[in-house]
């Protein structure tokens, strides 16, 4: 019990919880968008593998590390339009494409990997994000070194959540995005175009996918796995369910999840942990997501359109 | 209206020679027409007449195959709903655009602004909607949300929408199907002040008390084609009627039949609310053999529960049913159909049938468990082929046989085979919702004449309809549902449309509760 | 592009033509072609060499043949997991969870315990059980809770493939494993025997073909088959019709994971003879890929499976052969798939203008 204390009240602890939860929330802000807008995206495992792999080769070939976060929001924009052109005016079914462009996405990234790199047995490494201190923030006791430690990519992504909000409930076009989402036929109605907001909604959804994906290789881990992504687009499916697809309440289960998922690595090395197997502490993150679904079956509010394609004055 | 601006600049409006096909159906054929300033011309024509198409071609829905808009003048841009918005043309819906999950203030804003604002301006849109609401005497919270807000009300914002936007030209499709008499009223005054302000309005009905009492002209479409054109003041509902419908058509005749036993009844039921409609409290309802009760009430007063629970979809919170006065325990759709329980479902091309399902399998739907159609969970297909040719031939629907697509027929076909599939069992009891909805005439007068005929076999039968004259030419009974709650029954012609319509609004229910 | 997109609206054919049915999938086909030849070329090798070498690789010779049956296996069985359960609309994404499942239970089965004659029936019905059993929970969550089931079968591949993991470091280690994770090998009993003597191909295939066929009788002939049919294609109507929904939809659930479990119980039994963690390259994705270019029809599964096994096993010959990576064949299919979907699409619908 003493060791769960410690962890919880260390700084590094929680410098883990956001660096972890800094992936998801792009991810979950991107399939938040979508999912608003009434597009199911199922894409997002492979989007993220390939924002991870571009985005590191890019930075590898010599590009800045900004670039390289370019390169794999462009990926991953490229993509979302695939996703987007056949899911919005051909209104085909959103699990089967989703589904196909998470094994094109993914399997593109290991043929190009494979292309690049014919020889190499073990990926190779580049300079990732280094640790950015803000002015005094950063001298705060606790948390200084727990929050304000942390890689430009990480400000990044709670900037982005930022946004996510401000533009989805204090704009017009978020206005037109969540419209979208509820009733398509009222967005027509007013002039504005039904395929344009879905397709767009999905194409920038896609891109904070990839720049999610590409966070794992240029903030996190510095190199390229293929099995690195792991399940992490399921889950921020689930943390969009979770959320009530609210941003605020998404990036809270973001944090909420990264720290569970901090905790049983470190748990793994206390007294508790070695006895029992390490597999049923990596599980954690999927049965967590799990129980969040089921946590919040009843009380989600989806939008009204979520996975029905509309096609222009059906009759 | 303004006499001393006679002329061209008059018009506000012109359709020229608009044809649109889909496949090989034509749905307008070189409609051309003119409308002048502040006159309200109504657009007649059965269900299938090519109204709806014509109008959505002029709000940019569906682009034309041939054939131009020029709207003040100034040609239209085709295919555009935005381009229509623009040049001052707005459109209330049938089916209401509205988002649910939005507050009025923002469903009317949609659009309205530039999308790439970084915030969104509400006070002004407020100040504007809330003088509009006064001028033209459309009182509506700005800041509900639309969930909340009954189908009158709706209608209302629907309309704000267009006025917001300053449309010179409003178009309303439909726009009484869903009212009261007394909302009626009160949208025509609404209509009335919006003449008054130059507006052009057009007025898309088939009811013909209504167009006789709004419109100054009648342009009546038949089969996608103008068929004639007149003031409203040298004609008359006859006349008109036959337009519609190219000939006469006698619609079936219902005399007061006595009440037989209670084959189903309700028992003081209650079902709680369920977000979207509202429940049941306390009612009590006997259907009769030999009589058709009619359920009155304004959309999403409860109809859609009372029609679930015969259904066998709803069971009772509170209360009980009954089915030849004995207490039913299980209650499903299964419990329904083997409790004999016609069931013609609200919506036929989503509830009633599968689409891409063909007649054969259709036919079956809700009776291939039986031993007719199936023995030890091996389908007899045969049997289902022969009984779906003989529903084809006894309820004459057309169609290429039983192997055809379901989603191919017309909607009146569609009806037929339901109603074959459902009374070649000879129930005892029928629910019927909405059984004529968007059907033409000579559909409605089948149908109809369908259900007199199975209640004069003996069955009692339920009709649920938001069409007042429909409820009042076929009932024995007429009950009113409002908010959940039944009034009393009301004998055939023992209460005015106008009375229904005070009913439908709520208010005897008032002096009941006052009572109790 | 964009603005040409927003002028259209797609109309139903109401009769389509068979050029119609027949030129829009070929044109598909012809279409992943060409994405292949492009690959290839991407990589610097002649696409024509490099197609000729995946036929070869796939159907050259009887070694590749039967290399080409073996592979297809497994996918026949993940390919009518997923054709029936999305014949339902039910979105089980978690074959690669049952598979294992069935895997698990070979392994069990095949420890001595029980013998001959009683050891295949009584593994093939077991795996079968556990593999429904890991497709229950997630769909009883969707019919009790309404939580949607793609994403909890998902996140049910991972926790597998961690218990397996865990099985093969501990309960079902094999002691002369040399610390190499994998399971202990199966009795000769409890192995499938090989259809012709003399000929790497075992019997797993034969219960392959024979499951399509017991499928598709299921969906034609029965009443479980036109309530299955009915709940995918309009849910809402096959309730009003008084077709018990959610019994339909476990039966269809525990047909699927049955079904998917049998891949990993061939895989063991029939090819492999013990559990690693490398049983399944994706055949539980895969089977997804193998169903849909199936267009759901359980005999159409038997021959798209041949044709995916065929891609893959061409390809990891070419790739030896040539210097284009073997990742080739995930990205055909993937694209075949995407370019597939929209060709049925378009033998049903013709775009117009709104």
């Amino acid at each position: 019990m003493s060791d769960l204390i410690d962890i919880l009240v260390s700084a590094t602890f929680w410098a883990a919880v956001i660096r972890i939860a800094s992936p998801l929330i792009f991810a979950t802000m991107g399939e938040l968008i979508c999912e608003r807008a009434g597009v199911l995206n199922l894409g997002i495992e492979g989007i993220m593998v390939i924002g991870a792999f571009t985005g590191w080769m890019a930075v590898y070939q010599g590009l800045p590390l900004w670039g390289g976060v370019a390169v794999a929001m462009a990926a991953g924009m490229v993509f979302g339009l695939l996703h987007a052109v056949l899911t919005v005016p051909f209104g085909l079914s959103q699990h089967v494409v989703g589904l196909g462009i998470t094994l094109l996405a993914a399997s593109a990234s290991s043929f190009c990997y494979r292309l690049m790199l014919p020889e190499v047995t073990s990926p190779p490494k580049i300079e990732p994000f280094q640790p950015l201190d803000i002015w005094f923030l950063s001298d705060i006791p606790f948390f200084g070194p727990a929050l304000f430690s942390q890689t430009a990519l990480t400000y990044a992504a709670f900037a982005v959540a930022i946004i996510t909000f401000w533009v989805l409930f204090r704009t017009p076009l978020g206005l037109a995005v969540r419209a979208v989402g509820e009733n398509p036929a009222a967005v027509e109605a007013q002039g504005l175009s039904v395929t344009g907001l879905r397709m767009g909604a999905v194409i920038i959804g896609s891109g904070l996918m990839a720049v999610g994906g590409t966070f794992l290789t240029l903030s996190a881990f510095s190199s390229f796995f293929f099995e690195m992504v792991n399940g992490r687009g399921w889950i921020c499916i689930a943390l969009v369910v979770f959320g009530a697809w609210g941003p605020g309440k998404a990036v809270f289960g973001a944090i909420l999840f990264a720290a569970f998922d901090a905790l049983q690595i470190r748990m793994q090395q206390t007294s508790i942990g070695v006895d029992i197997p390490y597999q049923f502490f990596l599980m954690a993150p999927y049965v967590l997501s799990i129980l969040a679904l089921i946590l919040m079956s009843r009380r989600a509010e989806v939008p009204a359109a979520l996975m029905t394609p509309y096609n222009k004055g059906e009759r | 209206m303004n006499e001393s601006q006679s002329g061209a600049r008059d018009i506000v409006l012109r359709l020229d020679r608009i044809t649109k096909r889909f496949g090989p159906l034509i749905a307008n054929d070189e409609i051309s027409m003119e409308l002048k300033r502040g006159e309200v011309v109504a657009l007649l024509g059965e269900n299938g007449a090519g109204k709806t198409t014509l109008m959505n071609i002029l709000f940019g829905h569906y682009l034309a195959d041939e054939g131009s808009v020029e709207v003040f003048g100034q040609p239209l841009a085709p295919g555009n709903p935005r381009a229509a918005l623009q040049a001052g043309v707005g459109m209330v819906h049938q089916h209401f655009t509205l988002a649910d999950n939005l507050s009025v203030i923002d469903n009317i804003c949609l659009g309205t602004e530039g999308l790439f604002s970084y915030r969104s301006g509400r006070a002004a849109a407020k100040t504007k909607v809330e003088s509009l609401s006064r001028d033209f005497g459309l009182t509506v919270d700005p800041l509900a949300h639309i969930g909340s807000l009954t189908v009158g009300e709706r209608q209302r914002v629907e309309i704000l929408k267009a006025l917001y936007r300053d449309a010179k030209i409003l178009i309303l499709d439909e726009p009484t199907a869903v009212l009261t008499p007394q909302e009626t009223d009160a949208l025509f005054d609404t209509l009335r002040k919006a003449i008054a302000r130059g507006l052009t309005i057009v007025f898309i009905s088939h009811k013909l008390n209504e167009v006789m009492a709004i419109a100054d002209r009648c342009i009546v479409l038949r089969h996608g084609k103008v068929v004639g054109e007149v003031e409203t003041a040298k004609t008359d509902r006859v006349a008109l009627a036959e337009m519609m419908v190219g000939g006469t058509v006698t619609m079936p005749k219902a005399e007061y039949r006595e009440a037989g036993h209670p084959a189903f009844s309700l028992m003081s039921v209650s079902v709680p609310n369920n977000g979207v409609a509202p429940g049941l409290k306390g009612v009590s309802i006997d259907l009769c053999s030999g009589q058709i009760l009619g359920l009155a009430g304004v959309s999403g007063n409860g109809q859609a529960a009372i029609a679930d629970l015969v259904s066998g979809l709803g069971f009772p919170a509170v209360g009980k049913i009954h089915i030849e006065s004995r207490p039913v325990e299980e209650w499903s759709p299964r419990a329904a159909i083997n409790a004999g329980i016609a069931r013609i479902p609200e919506d036929r091309q989503k509830t009633g049938t599968i689409a891409d399902f063909n007649l054969m399998e259709n036919a079956v739907l809700e009776a291939y468990f039986r031993p007719q159609f199936s023995w030890r969970g091996w389908m007899n297909w045969k049997s289902a082929e022969s009984f779906a040719k003989s529903i084809i031939q006894k309820y004459d629907v057309r169609c290429p046989g039983p192997q055809a697509r379901i989603r191919l027929l017309s909607g009146g076909n569609m009806q037929k085979l339901i109603l074959g599939r459902v009374l070649e069992h000879n129930p005892n009891i029928i629910i019927a919702n909405q059984p004529v909805r968007g059907l033409d005439v000579g559909a409605i007068a089948y149908v109809h004449s369908q259900l007199i005929a199975a209640r004069d076999a003996g069955a009692a039968i339920l009709l649920v309809s938001e069409d007042l004259d429909e409820i009042q030419s076929l009932s024995d009974v007429i009950h009113v549902v409002f908010e959940g709650r039944l009034s009393p029954a009301f004998k055939r012609g023992s209460k005015t449309a106008a009375e229904l319509g005070l009913w439908m609004a709520g208010h005897g229910f008032a002096d009941q509760n006052h009572a109790a | 592009m964009v603005l040409r997109i927003k002028t259209m609206r797609l109309e139903p054919v109401v009769n389509p033509s068979l050029a119609r049915r027949l030129g829009f999938p070929a044109a598909a086909l012809a279409a992943t072609i060409a994405v292949a030849s492009l690959l290839a070329m991407l990589a610097g090798s002649n696409p024509f060499a490099t197609l000729g070498l995946i036929v070869k690789g796939a159907a050259g010779s009887r070694f590749a043949l039967l290399e080409t049956l073996n592979r297809a296996t497994p996918l026949i069985f993940t390919g009518l997991s997923a054709a029936v359960a999305f014949r339902a609309k039910l979105w089980n994404i978690g074959a690669e969870a049952q598979l294992y499942a069935g895997a698990i239970v070979a392994v069990l089965l095949g420890s001595g315990a029980v013998g001959w004659p009683l050891v295949l029936p009584l593994s093939t019905a077991l795996a079968m059980l556990a593999g429904a059993l890991v497709l229950l929970g997630p769909v009883l969550l969707k019919t009790r809770l309404g939580v949607d089931e793609v994403v909890t079968t998902l996140l049910f591949n991972f926790i597998m493939l961690l218990t397996v993991s865990w099985l093969l470091e501990a309960p079902l280690k094999d002691p002369a494993g040399m610390g190499w994770p994998k399971s202990w090998p199966l009795i000769a009993e409890a192995r499938l025997p090989r259809i012709v003597s003399g000929l790497r191909l075992h019997w797993g295939f034969g219960v392959a073909v024979i499951a399509a066929i017991v499928v598709w009788i299921i969906q034609t002939r029965t009443t479980l088959g036109f309530e299955m049919r009915a709940v995918g294609q309009n849910q809402h109507a096959a309730r009003y019709a008084g077709m018990p929904v959610n019994v339909v939809l476990i039966k269809t659930a525990l047909l699927s994971g049955g079904l998917a479990a049998l891949a990993g119980w061939s895989e063991v039994a029939g090819l492999k003879g013990h559990l690693s963690l490398d049983l399944s390259p994706g055949f539980g994705y895969t089977g997804i890929i193998v169903a849909m270019l199936a267009l759901l029809h359980p005999i159409g599964v038997v021959f798209t499976a041949l044709f995916v096994a065929g891609v893959f096993v061409g390809s990891d010959a070419m790739s030896r052969a040539a210097n284009v990576p073997t990742y080739i064949a995930d990205m055909l299919l993937a694209t075949a798939l995407l370019f597939m979907v929209l060709a049925i699409l378009l033998t049903k619908v013709r775009i117009v203008r709104k």
